[in-house]
Order: structure tokens, then C-alpha cells, then sequence
């Protein structure tokens, strides 16, 4: 009896050891290959001829890597992507640099009036977009912005959320450290700059890389503002490629993949940071 | 100057870059918006500019289109439910404690932050009824394999596969040009294949990371102590986890909700053209294209309105509701 509990206990600690991370991982293994398998169709049909599209077999019968030349050829592809890049790295800097002037304002200074104006910024946060962008549209018509890098930065510059993010981040630095300072004769610019930002860089990180891909995949303000080739950005362009060469599928992939290889890449090295502004995200509601 | 005005100068100062853009494209525009609700602000100059008081918005409750693509957008959030499940047993699987686990996170995670335009596009390619691979593949079992010979003996007729983004077909049969159900609209369409982009792209996504947080932090005792009377891992589940993610679960249902309200613009823009038929309209589509292709404008701003008081209600249930949960 004794000894059969033993083998007993003994397969128990085998499958406690193995087993149970060995179906672990093939489960999460199976998932993953079935959520990767639209981007593995992506990246095969990049390559492909365009013969080889509907057939079953998901491995091109000739590799056509030129495929990716042609992309340039048809489009200005590299001029997307220097927009998508140059209008997304500026509405970052301006972003960050204003929402934390303003989080500074709301989390470190005492003024009257403070909780009213902050609170006018929450309630921003939950009105729709589509309200706002009817009455920005016309405002970029009346300033003659429409169809120019100035209209697809400056409006999207300016975050409540950026802000609101910031206020939190800033409140959980100790006021002990800006009244050291102050004691020593630092101005309001100096704790800023010396102390508060420093330490407030991984929230700083966060609202940049968020900011970053959200400009980066900008959708509905870019259709409206934009008008010529040389502004659009990937998202508009890879419409436009779309429309005029849908049927060419590979082509078509070869551009996908080229639009989200940029995400990817910012993605594998802020993870860290994407996954706190998430969590500190859900802090507002 | 005291030392009060002179902090509340100095705030200022700070706030000011931010405030101006504030409020020349946030808060002015939401007032603004409101206004020309009450309006015929249009674009052609025909028409001479006009308060027209409530007009705007009792066209708006006679005007079958604007149901229609309210219903469309309701029937976009089936696959809420399915998203939110999801997430959780990801978030599950993810919880162990298990070599190499953050590229698994990864994997789950890449068609959240790659979704948009190009995703999109992607998808238009895997659902095309001919040279699509889904459709290839069904064909494939359907015709090679044989399995249209087996339906066809069973029940006397062969099946083709759904047109996906070119059919005007759902699960629920919805009539195409009123509120209604249909026999022959039943089936898999164009707003069922749009709901299913949205489970993927979605499942893994930051609704997944909450999850994750919310159970990586969960207080251990009541779980072993539980563990220690002999629960099964469902009771465990059901009887201590769950309760305990009930704020987050709501966090993510309210959010997911005001997201599909103002959701399917892209989709329809890029996919179907809110096609086929308008089925594929949503509410934020048909704002964009009252105003910019039928210029619009006051009845357009009415629209949004609606959308922006049904949003309100929603945030405020949730502040009522959701903050009391939250420290339960």
C-alpha cells in the first residue's frame, strides 16, 4: 500500500514539475500561433506573386522580395513615412512639453481656482472626439491650415489626458523634496526642471510613447486636413494605396508590413513602459 | 503683489501653453459644437444661416437612417462580451509563473498596438470572398475535402461560403432597410466579419494587461486558504478571483462600451465604405459623412451631440457606481 502511495506521490511531483508547464506552454503556444496567423498571411503574401494569392498554400512558389521595391515605385512610400515620423515625433515633444507645464501647475502649485479649471479638464475627457472635430475642421478652413504640416500637429498637440496622466505621476512625488529646495533658494523653473522632472521621467516616458503611436496610426483628423500626396501620412497613404491598387494584394501586403514594422520595433523596446500607462490609464475612470 | 497672486501668476504661466490649446480645440469647439447643433450651419451658400431651435434633433428621431446605424452600432458590442472573456483567460494563462511568459504577452499584445489602417486593410484581403485565404480554406474543406457531399446528403442542398464584407447578412438576420428581422438576411455578413477583426485585434489588448495587474496583485491568502479546505480551481475562480476582479471587469465593460458607441469609423472608412447597403454604418460614420460629404454641419453636431449625452450617461453610472466597487 505504502509503496503505491509513494508512486502515486512520485507521478504527482512529475507532473507538478513537467507536465503542467509542459501543457501550459503548448496551450499559450497554440494561441499565439493562432492570433500570429493573419501577420504569418501578411508577411508570406508580401512576398508572393500575385498568382499565388487565392491558392491554398500559404508559401509562395517564388519569393518576390521586390515586391517591397515596387511598393516605392507605385506610391511615395518613403515619403509617408518620413510624415507619419515627423508629425508624430513633433505632436510627442509639444505634448509632453505642455502637459507637464499644466500636470506642474495642478499637482506641485497651490492657486485659487486650481480644482475648477482641473476639473473642466476631466470633463473634457469624456466628450467625443467627433464633437470637437466639426468645429476644429472649420477652424483650420479660417486659419488657411487645411493641407499643412501646422494643422496636423498643433491641434493634436494639446492633451487633457496627457495632462491628467502627468498630475497623477507628479502627485506621488514627496512635496518634502520641492520644499527642501525652496528652503535653499530654488525657484519654481529650478524644481521643475532639477527635481520634479527627473523624477517624474517614467511617466514622462509613457505619455511619449503612447502619444508617439497614437499620432503615428492618426486616422480621422489626418483624412480630414490632409489634401496632397506629399502630406500623407501611412495611414492615408496606405488608404490611397489601397484604393488605386487593391487588387494587386501583394503589393498591398508588402506596404502593411512595412507600416506596422515601425510599431513593432517602438513596442519590443517601451514595453515596460506601454504596460504601466495602461494600468495608470485605468486610474481615471 | 502677495505672496498668493503671485503663485496663482506663477500657476499660470505653467498652465498657459496647455490652456490655450485647450481651449481653442477642446473646450471652445465642445461649446461651439453644442450651438450650431441648434442651426442649419451648412456648407454651400445657398442657404442662408438660420436658428432653427430643436429642428435639428426632431429630424434626427424621424430620420430611419440614424436608427438604423444606431442599431448597427449597438449590434457592433455582441462581440464585447466575447473581448472581455477573452482577456480574462489570457490574462490567466498569463498569471502563472512560467519561463519565458512576457513573449507570450507580447504575441497576444501585437494586434492591439499594430491595429489601424494597415490591419485593417489586412483584413479586407483575408475576407475577400475570392482570393481570400478564410474563404480558400472553407472551399477547401467544403469541396476538396467533401464536406458539401455530406451536407448534401444529410440535408439535400450545398453550402458556399459567407461574402463577408460584401454581404448585407448577420447572425441576427437584421433587416437592411428597417428596424426589423428577416429569414433571408440571416447568416454571416459584412458587420459579423467586422465584429470578429474587432475580438482579435482587441482580446489581448490593454483590457488583458488590466486583467494581468488586477490579478498579479491579488492578495494570495484567501486563495490558499481555500486551496487548504480542498476547492476545486473553478470554485476558487468563481467564489474568490472573480468577486475580486469585479471592479476591473467593470472598468472594462464601461470602457468597452463608450469605445463602441464612437466605434466602426475606421472600419467602415477603409473596409466597406459603410456598406454593403449602409449596414456597416455606424454612428461616428454617419456624423462624418452628414458633414463632410453632405456638408451638413448644424444636423451633424446634433448627431454628435446624441452620441456625446448617451457617452455622458455612461461615464456617470460609472463614476457613481464604479468607484464604490472599487474599493469593495
Amino acid at each position: 500500500m505504502s509503496t503505491q502511495n509513494e508512486l502515486a506521490g512520485q507521478q504527482r511531483t512529475w507532473w507538478n514539475r513537467w507536465g503542467k508547464v509542459t501543457s501550459s506552454h503548448l496551450l499559450l503556444g497554440l494561441i499565439s500561433i493562432t492570433t500570429m496567423l493573419p501577420f504569418i498571411w501578411m508577411v508570406l503574401a508580401s512576398f508572393k506573386p500575385m498568382a499565388d494569392i487565392e491558392k491554398i498554400n500559404p508559401i509562395p512558389s517564388v519569393w518576390h522580395p521586390e515586391n517591397y521595391i515596387e511598393v516605392f515605385r507605385k506610391v511615395q512610400f518613403a515619403r509617408y513615412y518620413f510624415n507619419s515620423l515627423f508629425i508624430a515625433a513633433w505632436v510627442t515633444l509639444l505634448t509632453v512639453l505642455t502637459s507637464s507645464l499644466a500636470a506642474y501647475a495642478f499637482a506641485r502649485i497651490q492657486w485659487k481656482g486650481r480644482d475648477m479649471v482641473f476639473k473642466l479638464y476631466l470633463m473634457t475627457l469624456m466628450i467625443p472626439g467627433v464633437v470637437v472635430m466639426i468645429p476644429n475642421y472649420t477652424v483650420m478652413v479660417h486659419l488657411h491650415l487645411l493641407d499643412s504640416y501646422v494643422g496636423l500637429i498643433v491641434p493634436a498637440a494639446f492633451s487633457a489626458f496627457g495632462t491628467f496622466l502627468l498630475r497623477q505621476f507628479m502627485l506621488t512625488i514627496p512635496s518634502a523634496l520641492d520644499e527642501a529646495a525652496e528652503i535653499d533658494g530654488a525657484n519654481s523653473w529650478q524644481i521643475l526642471w532639477e527635481i520634479i522632472m527627473p523624477l517624474a521621467q517614467p511617466g514622462l516616458v509613457t505619455l511619449a510613447v503612447f502619444t508617439f503611436l497614437g499620432n503615428y496610426g492618426s486616422f480621422f483628423w489626418p483624412l480630414l486636413i490632409i489634401k496632397s500626396e506629399y502630406l500623407r501620412t501611412l495611414p492615408i497613404g496606405m488608404l490611397f494605396f489601397d484604393t488605386n491598387y487593391g487588387t494587386q494584394t501583394n503589393l498591398i501586403m508588402a506596404g502593411s508590413v512595412m507600416s506596422v514594422i515601425p510599431v513593432i520595433i517602438l513596442f519590443v523596446f517601451c514595453q515596460k513602459f506601454l504596460v504601466k500607462g495602461i494600468q495608470l490609464g485605468a486610474v481615471k475612470g | 503683489m502677495n505672496k498668493e497672486a503671485r503663485k496663482t501668476a506663477t500657476a499660470l504661466a505653467y498652465l498657459a501653453p496647455n490652456f490655450i490649446g485647450f481651449v481653442v480645440f477642446l473646450a471652445g469647439p465642445v461649446v461651439f459644437s453644442l450651438v450650431m447643433s441648434f442651426t442649419n450651419w451648412g456648407m454651400q451658400k445657398s442657404v442662408p444661416f438660420a436658428w432653427i431651435g430643436l429642428e435639428n434633433f426632431t429630424e434626427l428621431l424621424g430620420d430611419v437612417n440614424f436608427w438604423l446605424y444606431f442599431l448597427n452600432t449597438a449590434y457592433f458590442m455582441i462581440g464585447i462580451p466575447f473581448a472581455i472573456a477573452g482577456s480574462l483567460i489570457l490574462a490567466i494563462m498569463l498569471s502563472q509563473k512560467l519561463k519565458g511568459i512576457t513573449v507570450y504577452r507580447t504575441l497576444f499584445y501585437l494586434p492591439s498596438i499594430t491595429s489601424g489602417v494597415a490591419l485593417m486593410i489586412l483584413w479586407k484581403a483575408l475576407y475577400n470572398p475570392e482570393t481570400g485565404p478564410i474563404n480558400t480554406m472553407l472551399n477547401w474543406f467544403l469541396n476538396t475535402v467533401g464536406l458539401n457531399h455530406v451536407i448534401h446528403a444529410v440535408f439535400g442542398t450545398t453550402v458556399t461560403p459567407p461574402a463577408w464584407l460584401i454581404s448585407t447578412k448577420s447572425i441576427l438576420g437584421l433587416d437592411v432597410d428597417k428596424i426589423g428581422m428577416v429569414w433571408k438576411q440571416f447568416g454571416l455578413g459584412a458587420r459579423d466579419a467586422i465584429i470578429y477583426m474587432g475580438i482579435w485585434t482587441g482580446i489581448g489588448g490593454g483590457n488583458m494587461l488590466l486583467y494581468l495587474a488586477a490579478l498579479t496583485n491579488q492578495p494570495q491568502e484567501l486563495v490558499e486558504a481555500a486551496q487548504i479546505d480542498g476547492a476545486s480551481r473553478w470554485a476558487i475562480f468563481k467564489n474568490v478571483t472573480w468577486p475580486y476582479l469585479a471592479p476591473t471587469t467593470f472598468f472594462i465593460t464601461i470602457m468597452s462600451f463608450i469605445g463602441g458607441l464612437q466605434g466602426g469609423f475606421e472600419q467602415a472608412r477603409v473596409m466597406t465604405g459603410g456598406g454593403p447597403a449602409g449596414t456597416t454604418m455606424t454612428m461616428t460614420y454617419y456624423i462624418y459623412t452628414q458633414a463632410f460629404d453632405e456638408l451638413q454641419l448644424g444636423y451633424a453636431s446634433a448627431v454628435a451631440w446624441v452620441l456625446a449625452v448617451i457617452i455622458l450617461v455612461v461615464t456617470l453610472i460609472n463614476w457613481k457606481f464604479g468607484n464604490k466597487e472599487m474599493y469593495y
